[in-house]
């Protein structure tokens, strides 16, 4: 068997092609991950930006020995970003998640990942997917242990499996932009307020509860995943890769937490006191895994 | 010359399917009375047995039924949705509406003549993904997902060779179907496992310095003062605060509307309208039908339509079109 992957997962927000470039350099660098995907998931009016350094940073990530993988649209509308999609599926050498059904058709017949954002919420869907070429699924976030644990039975010897162990839960997308509308501006003249917020826009309820963070098209879960606890448990039903989702923080520290406690060189209560201490403020969650709200988290043992 | 829409209505009970069948209905939607579909709610839908006299009640009044079993199967316990689809094909429903690809291949595999539509919960929004859904499990009609301008649906539906089927009235998910989560991230029931969105059991009031909150789980949805009514805290409807500033951040509460845009659509080369609302009673099913088939009918032989007859059924009073409009987004 060979040993867990640690996988970093695409930015998700509006980063600056500096900050987005130094980041991932950063990471070519010093971040103990096996691979990194890349690439605009949420609103393809930012792809240009980022666009002008991809090269450096894939060169940079691969000679660092990083696998690269390149990540697709999440909610496909326009005949743009179909075109967009169609050129990925078609040209690129490297690997491909498909986040979109469109994007897994395009990829039929030649390895891909199936990203986060497709259904796969049963053996039945898995098994078809693997046959048109999936290689490795990223499961939904939402699933709970027991589906977990059932898909991967299911998996074992066939295809990888990954599952997102840290960051902001992707819950929903949509075709409005709600960090357009809280500025009173459209999605088509949208200034890209997003950039504002380099890790989202926090919302809250009306009693002062954090609650969201928006992120242009995309809502995120205010807390953030952690299942540093439940790596044992996702190692021994047979997933192969542990994905941590970006945050604008220390992602070098985060990497080396989830490392270690791979590794079994941290006990899991060292991993969460560490990124604790590293992430003051941040709440955190592993309601879903649990089969509850995905809000909550759970101490071991309760 | 295109054809007349194709009016598909909703039937949460027996007693909505005939006011449906009563109002004027091309075509009755329900789901059987658990999980395996959307609209998981206690009261609502269809035993197996209800299921067949209202497929014979709906035959004989040449209308037909379309059996949504559109939540996604649970891993190690398929058995339910296999069941599901085994039925619809026994009783002789006139399609089924899926949306999980797993199921989609079973009931392509196991009841190869029976129709399949594709659910709206699949969010099939570009011209790949219906391609896929066509190529591999033969479906008949998509039911677009509330992201699309009508430009874009009138552009897709220049691409593929199936029938496609759009939301006209009712609630709207401005989230993009089956892939959303946001109220199981509070409640820990999901729209796609478990069929249920803000789910009435995990709804409660709570007074709090004057003001009434409505709550979803342990999270405050809205808060309103005493001289505004209270409304029901479907979360994307919700008023939150984000920078400082307090608004409906996602949508108002607000009912969709197509009445005024039937030319439109059916330029745009859609073949069915869906009217939401199988949680909704009898009376309402009956007048928000009633006034579609009128408006169907008019707007296929060219005559003005009355817009504006639905307003009092409409969610807070507020009407909108939605993603159909570009400013939407």
């Amino acid at each position: 068997m060979t040993s867990p992957q640690l996988t970093l997962g695409p930015v998700l927000f509006n980063w600056s092609a500096e900050k987005w470039r130094d980041f991932y350099f950063r990471i070519a660098d010093e971040a103990p991950v096996d691979e990194v995907y890349i690439g605009e998931v949420v609103c393809s009016k930012r792809e240009p930006f980022f666009e002008p350094v991809i090269a450096d940073v894939i060169e940079r990530l691969q000679g660092a020995g990083k696998n690269v993988v390149l990540s697709t649209l999440a909610l496909i509308m326009s005949e743009r970003e179909m075109n967009r999609v169609r050129e990925l599926a078609q040209d690129s050498e490297l690997l491909i998640e498909a986040n979109d059904i469109s994007a897994v058709s395009l990829m039929a017949g030649r390895e891909h990942v199936v990203g986060p954002y497709v259904n796969v919420y049963n053996e039945g869907t898995l098994d078809f997917l693997i046959s048109r070429g999936a290689m490795r699924v990223c499961l939904p976030y939402e699933l709970p242990a027991e589906s977990i644990s059932e898909i991967a039975n299911a998996a074992r010897g066939r295809t990888g499996l990954e599952v997102q162990v840290f960051g902001r839960l992707p819950l929903a997308i949509s075709a409005r932009c709600y960090h357009a509308r809280s500025y009173d501006l459209s999605k088509d003249s949208c200034q890209f307020v997003c950039s504002e917020d380099t890790d989202g826009m926090a919302v809250d309820t009306l009693d002062g509860t954090p609650f969201l963070m928006v992120n242009g098209t995309q809502t995120l879960s205010r807390s953030c995943r952690m299942l540093a606890g439940e790596l044992d448990d996702l190692c021994q039903m047979g997933i192969s890769h542990f994905r941590l989702s970006p945050l604008d923080t220390d992602m070098v520290a985060v990497a080396r937490s989830f490392r270690a406690g791979l590794d079994g060189v941290e006990s899991a209560d060292e991993v969460e006191d560490r990124l604790a201490e590293l992430l003051p403020g941040l709440s955190f969650s592993n309601g879903f895994f649990h089969g509850v709200e995905g809000s909550v988290y759970r101490n071991r043992g309760e | 010359m295109s054809k007349k829409l194709e009016l598909v209505c909703p039937a949460g009970n027996p007693a909505a399917l005939r006011a449906a069948i009563e109002a004027g209905a091309d075509c009755v939607y329900l789901g059987f009375r658990d999980e395996t579909n959307a609209r998981n709610f206690p009261g609502l839908n269809f035993s197996r047995s209800e299921l067949r006299d209202s497929v014979r009640l709906a035959h004989e009044n040449n209308v037909k039924v379309l059996l949504a079993i559109n939540t996604y199967p649970k891993a190690g316990h398929q058995g339910p949705w296999h069941q599901a689809v085994d039925d619809a094909a026994n009783i002789g429903v006139d399609a089924v509406i899926l949306a999980d690809i797993g199921l989609c291949d079973y009931a392509t595999r196991t009841h190869p003549d029976l129709r399949r539509h594709l659910s709206v919960q699949a969010s099939a929004s570009n011209v790949e993904t219906i391609r896929f859904y066509v190529d591999a499990f033969d479906v008949k009609r998509v039911v677009l997902p509330r992201v699309l301008t009508l430009p874009e649906i009138k552009k897709l539906n220049e691409q593929i060779d199936v029938e496609t089927e759009v939301f006209a009235f009712g609630g709207l998910c401005v989230m993009a179907e089956g892939r959303c989560s946001l109220s199981s991230y509070i409640t820990g029931v999901s729209p796609n496992k478990e069929g249920v969105c803000s789910p009435p059991s995990h709804v409660r009031y709570e007074e709090q310095d004057g003001r009434l909150l409505s709550k979803l789980g342990d999270f405050t949805i809205n808060a309103f003062p005493d001289n505004e009514p209270a409304g029901y805290p479907t979360l994307c409807k919700g008023r939150f605060r984000a920078d400082g500033v307090t608004s409906y951040l996602f949508e108002e509460p607000t009912s969709l509307n197509v009445l005024d845009k039937l030319p439109e659509l059916t330029a745009a080369g859609v073949s069915a309208l869906k009217i939401e609302g199988r949680q909704r009673g009898r009376a309402y099913v009956s007048q928000v039908v009633g006034a579609f088939r009128r408006a169907v009918d008019a707007a296929a032989e060219g005559l003005p339509v009355a817009a504006d007859e639905l307003m009092a059924l409409s969610e807070g009073g507020r009407e909108t079109a939605g993603a159909y409009n570009k400013e939407w987004r």
